[in-house]
């Protein structure tokens, strides 16, 4: 299906969102009410060359758009975070700011009370949607040229806006039937609400971003791509999620964290068995965990091969974790499912870590934990098909890229966000497509010149 | 034991501090609830003859999240009847003999109009008369209040009428309104008031509704411009206080008045030589209750440092008020910032380059420390701008707006060890050039944290010279 430029979409209307669903993922950052914004906003010491805007991957003028959020000017507030980040929205709800700007601000040294930079960003993108103004932004005059954008997540987002503000048609290609990728389907509910991604996403439509959904690019649909467009920008993300290579893995009841996050967050999944069993210990991990508790576990664990201090959620979402009621199994690892149809339960061997710090497994220590339902989050793959690697360098299965300019070997294709960089934040992927969509221009530009 | 009782032109005081005649000494229920929570004295809102006020009456500047950095009014005296004020004025005396009321007054000028209301007065029981000289709105357009203070003839002629017929203390407040004070006050002084106070309010508009493009107060669509008052005038009030008690031709008991809202602010007025001070804003914004820690705070004060009574105190530092001229040319300071205080901000860097004299740099990763300090003096030596030639600010923003990070991922980008947030980086400390600064204070004023950077005294091995003084040795 495609989305001409001239009509008007409203992916945001698509989203189905039950009040149940609404309700079981009430927001974990509320909204700043508006005296308390302009409060916050006051606290701000308007630092120069502020560390929040350096430790923010899209560089936002922190302190520029929190005094216009002081002085009353939300309008130009909202404009100066666009500026630097097209899915300030998203990412003011999504971005794991106690590592970027929140961790970076200076009040830590001052009064360990940092500005509460993400829920002021919201403040300043809510009043903007509120508004019904469209973007603060119009098209380039069109330069006759065409970009393809293999992906509908954050980083093609991020390019093709950049691409349609310097007058270049962006044409994405998603296998999915809405946009955002995983920024609609693959963020906690609480966090970002699918609805709030197509919102965003509605007023790059305005800004003249087409859409394809439902399309797999293919060996041969490529080759049409590179055919028929100026340049390729592939924003294809990661694959999937790894599996354990174990028995019982295909029963009734074991699923992966990316399928369940996006069922329950698209409306297909409603509900989950008593006792849940997370796989894995990473941030994904901890987001499906949490989501089976808001879905009405009893019981839920997470099972991870190691220690606490080696998993890779952050910190504050272990913490998040444990308030939410989810339980942990460490040094456990997974040796086979448990049931005939349906999966009843996990065969666990302890584990114990050894000199090198590699793990052994505990011989005859092997145990069960009961689980009706079973949730992969151990990573997901990278491309090591043969389809890219064609066409472009990669480096243990990721994208090689020229960071500045987002260009891959292959000079007509450029990439970014996770198929880069192994799988990081939404704002990263925005500041690689934002680069990648400058230096698709530029080299366009070069290529004009050159002819 | 320290005592905050003191005596003003020869009134006994509980304490110092006195509402000024405004909104809270309207009448006498405020004034004695007012003196129930720890007020000294009280200066009756203006007698004279009836008024109407119109509505509204207030507006007030915010600044930065806080109500009432400034405040303005267009009230006028009080709309009571005379008689009513004076019979209330009787009954707080009979119940309140200890505590000071003063009657404001302000009557048409004519020498037997204002006999009989000082006598009314009097007769009602106040301790002191303050002769309203000062109202800037409304009643100025009748030929009162400040149109008397602002013509010194008149100031001394009236201050004379009331004087014939006195028996208490006269009180003289002056207005602001005119370009140098102690001429006015000078007149009052010749005409034989017994004490002085300053200063009555500022003529100001203190905004516009951007909407409506009417200015506040707002009275039907119009305003008139009112007397602003409030934490915004003390700096001016203390200017002028300062002015009237170094000049000998002026100097008389002096209640300071403006912006007096702590203990902090009292002090000061009466370390310029003020007896008493007067308060209206702060009560009107928190209520009376702010008394209790003018009076805590100032005891303490004074026990630290060793002072019984306020009078040991007032006008210690009215000697350390010079012409410029007469400052000394060859002390000097410079910035000295803290490291190990630093969080980082690099608001004094800012500050130094756009709003000063480009001796802040962010070099300290890039060999600004090992820069030789030569001892020059800025102010005799100059150079061209940037003799160093750093990078400016927006050449430090650009290259941080050029770099390329990512979002760290715990244990693979940080060693485990987290985001350390902690510690200020190095490349985020600024650093002083010296030989460049002119020891403005400006940095250490912007630094939002206390004592990260001082000034510190630079020996200049010259003997102290005023400009004065050097004018003269040219001369000779």
């Amino acid at each position: 299906m495609l989305v001409p430029m001239s009509e008007a979409t409203n992916f945001f209307s698509k989203a189905q969102r039950t009040a149940e669903v609404a309700a079981r993922f009430a927001e974990l950052h509320p909204a700043l009410e508006k005296t308390a914004a302009v409060t916050e906003a006051l606290r701000c010491l308007y630092c120069f060359d502020a560390p929040c805007m350096g430790a923010c991957p899209t560089h936002i003028d922190v302190p520029k758009f929190i005094k216009k959020i002081a002085s009353g000017n939300l309008e130009g507030s909202a404009r100066t975070i666009l500026e630097a980040n097209i899915l300030g929205a998203s990412c003011a709800r999504a971005c794991p700011v106690s590592v970027l700007c929140e961790g970076a601000c200076v009040m830590h040294r001052y009064n360990k009370q940092p500005i509460e930079i993400g829920r002021l960003q919201r403040f300043a993108m809510d009043a903007l949607h509120a508004s019904g103004d469209p973007l603060p932004f119009t098209p380039g005059n069109d330069t006759g040229k065409q970009v393809a954008l293999i992906g509908g997540g954050p980083a093609s987002l991020a390019c093709a806006a950049e691409l349609r503000r310097r007058g270049v048609r962006a044409e994405i290609f998603d296998t999915r039937p809405l946009p955002g990728g995983l920024n609609t389907y693959g963020i906690a509910e609480y966090k970002l609400p699918l609805a709030e991604s197509l919102r965003e996403i509605d007023m790059l439509a305005q800004l003249g971003v087409e859409f394809h959904f439902d399309t797999m690019v293919d060996a041969a649909k490529l080759a049409e791509l590179e055919a028929n467009y100026d340049a390729v920008f592939l924003g294809v993300g990661l694959g999937a999620i790894h599996r354990l290579g174990i028995a019982g893995e295909d029963l009734e009841g074991v699923t992966n964290a990316l399928d369940f996050i996006a069922g329950y967050k698209s409306g297909k999944v409603h509900e989950v068995p008593a006792r849940v069993a997370v796989i894995g210990a990473g941030n994904t991990a901890i987001d499906a965990a949490n989501a089976a508790v808001r879905l009405g576990a009893s019981e839920v664990y997470m099972v991870y091969r190691r220690g606490p201090e080696r998993m890779s959620a952050f910190a504050f979402e272990y913490e998040h974790a444990k308030q939410e009621g989810v339980k942990f199994l460490w040094h456990a690892e997974p040796v086979g499912f448990v049931g005939k149809r349906k999966v009843h339960g996990l065969e666990l061997a302890r584990l114990e870590g050894s000199a090198d710090s590699s793990l052994v497994e505990n011989q005859g220590e092997n145990f069960m934990l009961d689980a009706d339902l079973v949730v992969l989050a151990i990573g997901q793959a990278t491309h090591t098909d043969s389809l890219l690697g064609e066409k472009v360098q990669l480096d243990m299965g990721r994208i090689v890229i020229d960071r500045a300019t987002g260009q891959t070997s292959n000079a007509k294709y450029f990439a970014g966000g996770d198929c880069t960089n192994g799988g990081r934040e939404v704002v990263d992927a925005v500041a690689d497509g934002k680069r990648a969509g400058v230096g698709i221009v530029a080299w366009l530009e070069g290529q004009h010149g050159n002819a | 034991m320290a005592t905050l009782e003191t005596t003003f032109a020869g009134i006994k005081c509980l304490n110092p501090f006195w509402l000024a005649s405004a909104p809270p000494t309207n009448c006498g229920e405020q004034i004695m609830r007012a003196f129930d929570a720890g007020w000294g004295g009280a200066v009756w809102k203006t007698i004279g003859a009836q008024v109407t006020n119109v509505s509204s009456r207030y507006s007030s500047v915010d600044w930065n999240g806080q109500r009432m950095m400034g405040f303005n009014n267009i009230e006028l005296i009080s709309d009571r009847p005379p008689e009513v004020n004076l019979r209330e004025m009787s009954e707080v005396k009979r119940r309140y003999p200890k505590h000071v009321v003063i009657a404001s007054l302000m009557v048409e000028s004519k020498r037997e109009v204002w006999h009989e209301m000082v006598q009314r007065a009097e007769d009602a029981g106040a301790d002191g008369l303050e002769l309203n000289f000062g109202c800037p709105h409304g009643m100025s357009e009748r030929g009162m209040g400040s149109a008397v203070g602002q013509v010194p003839e008149y100031c001394e002629q009236i201050t004379g009428w009331v004087k014939e017929k006195a028996r208490t203390p006269v009180i003289v407040k002056l207005t602001p309104n005119i370009a140098d004070i102690r001429i006015p006050a000078r007149a009052a002084k010749r005409g034989g008031a017994d004490a002085l106070s300053a200063i009555n309010t500022i003529n100001s508009i203190t905004g516009i509704d951007l909407e409506t493009l009417e200015p506040r107060p707002n009275v039907d669509g119009k305003s008139s411009h009112g007397g602003y008052c409030g934490p915004a005038v003390k700096p001016i009030a203390l200017s002028m206080v300062q002015q009237v008690m170094s000049d000998p031709l002026a100097a008389l008991p002096m209640s300071g008045i403006g912006g007096v809202a702590t203990w902090q602010d009292a002090a000061e007025f009466m370390l310029l030589g003020a007896g008493t001070v007067q308060v209206c804003t702060a009560a009107m914004h928190y209520g009376y209750r702010i008394v209790e820690d003018m009076g805590d705070g100032l005891l303490a004060w004074m026990r630290r440092k060793g002072y019984e009574r306020v009078d040991e105190f007032r006008g210690l530092s009215l000697p350390k008020m010079r012409e410029w001229k007469h400052l000394n040319l060859n002390f000097r300071v410079v910035a000295e910032i803290h490291a190990e205080k630093c969080i980082g901000c690099q608001l004094c860097y800012t500050a130094c380059w756009d709003g000063a004299h480009q001796c802040i740099h962010m070099d300290r990763m890039e060999g600004g420390m090992e820069q030789a300090v030569t001892g020059t003096d800025p102010r005799y030596v100059q150079h061209e701008a940037n003799p160093q030639g750093k990078p400016t600010p927006a050449m430090v923003f650009a290259a941080s707006m050029k770099t390329i990070v990512t979002t760290p991922i715990a244990k693979l980008d940080l060693d485990g060890e987290g985001l350390n947030s902690a510690v200020t980086p190095l490349q985020r400390i600024p650093r002083v050039d010296v030989d460049e600064c002119v020891g403005c204070n400006l940095c250490s004023l912007v630094c939002p944290v206390p004592e990260c950077i001082t000034m510190e005294r630079v020996e200049t091995g010259l003997r102290p010279e005023t400009w004065a003084e050097r004018a003269e040795s040219v001369k000779a």
